[in-house]
């Protein structure tokens, strides 16, 4: 049996976001949606961590940053883009100093949409992302 | 059953106790916060989890280092219940503690690096304290061994309640609980990343948590050495001791290192030194 489903660990990480999808990533830890209830934890270290969770977009300061946590997390391991910046630029797009969405630097498993994303989609995006966390497991086991 | 026995049971039984503690402290830790928390067995899912995620070392000694940690951690608990001397077991138990600072201080980041320094401060803060009571419980009931101790007529705690208090203190130090998980943080508050843990990963966490199992057991079978009279009253003991450090723990915010030093320090010299003293004056 795996355990991964059982005890996802969560790195959270905030790009360029307006703060707004972090409100909602925080907000699932709360009473009202408890995301421990399903064991989720929030690590706040890589090493640590089964599923990055970026919220906003990549722009030229932290693209390093990025990069550099991904690689620091131990397989198997997936990226969750929370909010319409992570997945795709959003609103800040067009501006000078913005990449785009997450995957324009790293393998983005699964995409959350929403400004902001709403808790109820970003566990389902978790969710999403424990099942490509397994496929994952089966492919290097 | 030979004390023996005891020792082997110990290897098997201490980690599902602790495990299911680390399980209870959660669940009800959620409670204390407004949430429902996760299932009881959410603790053994985890050391699943890490068991099957890739190790990465930083260093190839940490693993040897940290295999050091839990043997010594599982053997100061099979020589304690196995007959050993009692203040025999308060060096074991040290050492084993010494084998996480080195295994920390053998990476590279500065946070696992600054995790190893305090759990330094803290082995400095608790260490004299246990080798203490060690020695007044021999001195309290005539007895070196475990089973001696067990057999003995004179009820410890009565005799010794200012080093129960010290004992109280200085667990939260042991059970990594605020306001004195100094060196490393639990995943609710983090600080320094994750101190001494912050460079290890897969199976590497795993052993540090298995370890931290085996030290609740040894924190529990303390315990009963205080409440002598009967194992089920020391487990009792342990029960109201740890809900009061689950207490403690989600209503106060990480001390300084300083503070920590000090106050076990004062706790030991004036509650366990106090009554050591006390009971010297009231036997001439």
């Amino acid at each position: 049996m795996s355990f991964f489903s059982r005890s996802p660990w969560i790195l959270h990480y905030d790009g360029s976001s307006c703060n707004g999808c972090d409100i909602e990533v925080l907000a699932c830890l709360t009473p009202l949606y408890d995301v421990e209830r399903f064991g989720v934890l929030n690590t706040g270290n890589p090493k640590h961590a089964d599923i990055l969770l970026v919220t906003g977009s990549v722009n030229e300061r932290n693209i390093e940053i990025v990069e550099n946590l991904y690689r620091q997390m131990p397989d198997p391991k997936v990226v969750v883009a929370v909010g319409a910046c992570a997945c795709s630029g959003g609103i800040f797009a067009r501006a000078y100093n913005i990449q785009g969405g997450i995957d324009k630097v790293i393998p983005v498993d699964v995409y959350v949409p929403g400004c902001a994303a709403r808790p109820e989609s970003i566990i389902d995006g978790v969710v999403q992302g424990i099942a490509a966390l397994e496929a994952k497991r089966k492919k290097t086991a | 059953m030979t004390p023996a026995v005891y020792g082997v049971l110990f290897v098997f039984l201490a980690p599902v106790f602790g495990g299911l503690l680390a399980g209870v402290d959660r669940r009800v830790s959620a409670r204390m916060q407004g949430r429902i928390g996760p299932p009881l067995l959410q603790p053994f899912y985890d050391l699943g989890k890490l068991l099957q995620k890739q190790a990465r070392q930083v260093n190839p000694v940490v693993e040897p280092l940290l295999l050091g940690h839990v043997f010594f951690m599982a053997v100061s608990g099979v020589l304690l219940l196995s007959g050993t001397d009692l203040i025999f077991i308060a060096f074991v138990f040290a050492l084993a503690a010494l084998f996480l600072v080195l295994a920390a201080g053998s990476v590279n980041s500065p946070y696992s690096f600054a995790g190893a320094e305090r759990e330094l401060v803290v082995l400095l803060a608790s260490e004299p304290f246990f080798i203490l009571m060690m020695a007044a419980i021999c001195k309290v009931t005539g007895a070196s061994t475990y089973a001696g101790v067990l057999a003995s007529p004179q009820l410890v705690a009565v005799q010794l309640p200012g080093v129960l208090l010290a004992f109280l203190l200085v667990a939260t130090i042991k059970l990594r609980k605020s306001p004195f998980d100094i060196s490393t943080s639990h995943h609710p508050h983090q600080e320094l990343v994750s101190g001494l843990t912050t460079d290890m990963s897969g199976r590497m966490l795993a052993y540090v948590e298995l370890a931290h199992w085996y030290e609740s057991a040894l924190l529990c079978a303390f315990m009963v050495l205080l409440f002598n009279w009967s194992v089920p009253l020391g487990l009792l003991a342990f029960a109201i001791a740890y809900a009061l450090e689950v207490l403690v723990d989600n209503s106060t915010s990480r001390a300084k290192w300083q503070l920590v030093l000090r106050s076990t320090w004062a706790a030991t010299l004036v509650f366990s030194g106090g009554n050591v003293l006390a009971l010297f004056l009231l036997s001439r």
